[in-house]
């Protein structure tokens, strides 16, 4: 039933070749807003693969001995959601209860995880792509990863960039996209080494 | 009063403050349909479907819900019509369906949605509310059209599915490869917001 793919490719294609961010489209809003910010950004992009991977192994579970069982694969929007939401409550609980400093540092950015695309994205994704567990964990981790790791350059870029002179119109929005596109363009590059669907 | 409120509503909506190009919101789960313009279509009237409606029941629910629970009540009512926009299109378009994927689902996180809700709704009455989701999601439509057209035009030679460009046309691969999706969207920003500007400094 599920996907011959090995493990460590799967890890790594998600990574890189299938960048969630990059080739998927995910996790834009909050991938523009807050890339302004080095430090943000990084916290972010902890935080966001830290529930990625959670959530992902909670709902394959929920999903396979919950919805499929009853004959409720409709309502897996609503399910993964609340699922995502109740995630990210706990885990909001948890690290300040663990760490005031992380909490500090994540702030505003962990509530905001619930509505980010591209949690949800990884969600579907291993639901329609047939995932066994294992490998919606290793797509959880490696999904969260690539987005960190999209999400720190694009910040570091972003920094040069502020500092040049960039017509008026194209300002803000318009330079941040284009840098995101040659961003994408490099990933692509990638796409020779593997390729998992 | 009211009426002028309406098209102030509308003219924000769909340009002045239009959420794709000046507030950048929603772009996530849609850069991904823009290679064709079937799918963009059909991909944008679920959104603007789900805007409006979610968006006249946040309102007419607003006093019902406590605040400290909005927020979830909020994505419920959202998905419950994403799952009729999910239903609908598998059962009479079946083939689009299936090439949207997952990005049907994902109408759910769409940022535009919950930012109209969130922002609007909650303090608006029902049917301004249902008119200021309506235009948003067009305002987003427009522009996600056009983004689609020139994708598809280029990158595939044809509009709609029919054959445009003559046969010798060599097809732009990049235009089909996800980087050019963010090429479009900003060489649209640019056009649009230099048009902005440029109007700004007349007045």
């Amino acid at each position: 039933m599920s996907p011959d793919v090995g493990l460590i490719s799967l890890f790594f294609a998600s990574i890189f070749t299938s960048n969630i961010l990059l080739s998927n489209f995910l996790g834009m809003c909050s991938f523009i807003s807050v890339s302004k910010d080095f430090t943000s950004s990084n916290g972010l992009g902890l935080a966001v693969t830290f529930v990625m991977t959670i959530t992902t192994a909670i709902n394959w579970l929920v999903y396979h001995y919950l919805l499929i069982p009853f004959g409720l694969e409709y309502l897996r929007y609503i399910v993964f959601i609340i699922v995502i939401a109740a995630i990210v409550q706990i885990s909001e609980m948890v690290i300040e209860r663990m760490s005031t400093n992380l909490y500090m540092s994540l702030g505003i950015f962990l509530p905001l995880i619930t509505v980010n695309c591209a949690i949800l994205g990884v969600a579907l994704f291993m639901q329609i792509r047939n995932y066994n567990f294992l490998q919606s964990v290793i797509f959880g981790l490696g999904s969260g990863l690539g987005w960190w790791l999209a999400i720190v350059s694009l910040a570091a870029i972003r920094k040069k960039v502020d500092k040049s002179p960039v017509p008026g119109p194209l300002k803000g929005p318009g330079i941040t996209l284009i840098t995101i596109g040659l961003m994408a363009m490099a990933f692509m590059g990638f796409s020779g080494m593997l390729n998992v669907q | 009063m009211a009426q002028k409120n309406w098209i102030a509503i509308a003219k924000d909506n769909l340009w002045y403050n239009n959420p794709v190009f000046i507030q950048i919101l929603g772009i996530c789960s849609t850069l991904a349909v823009t290679n064709t313009l079937i799918n963009t279509s059909i991909m944008t009237v679920g959104v603007v479907f789900v805007t409006g409606l979610s968006a006249l029941t946040v309102s007419l629910l607003k006093s019902f819900i406590p605040r400290k629970v909005r927020m979830i009540a909020q994505t419920l009512i959202i998905s419950f019509y994403v799952i009729i926009v999910d239903i609908v299109l598998r059962a009479y378009v079946p083939e689009v369906s299936r090439a949207l994927g997952p990005y049907v689902g994902l109408i759910i996180t769409n940022c535009i949605i919950m930012g109209r809700t969130e922002a609007f709704a909650q303090s608006n009455p029902p049917l301004l509310s249902l008119w200021d989701g309506l235009t948003s999601g067009i305002g987003y439509m427009y522009v996600l059209l056009m983004v689609a057209f020139v994708r598809e035009l280029l990158g595939f030679g044809t509009l709609f599915g029919f054959q445009i460009l003559p046969d010798n046309f060599v097809n732009w691969t990049i235009m089909v490869m996800p980087p050019s999706a963010f090429f479009m969207l900003a060489i649209f920003i640019w056009i649009l917001k230099g048009y902005m500007f440029r109007k700004e400094v007349k007045k």
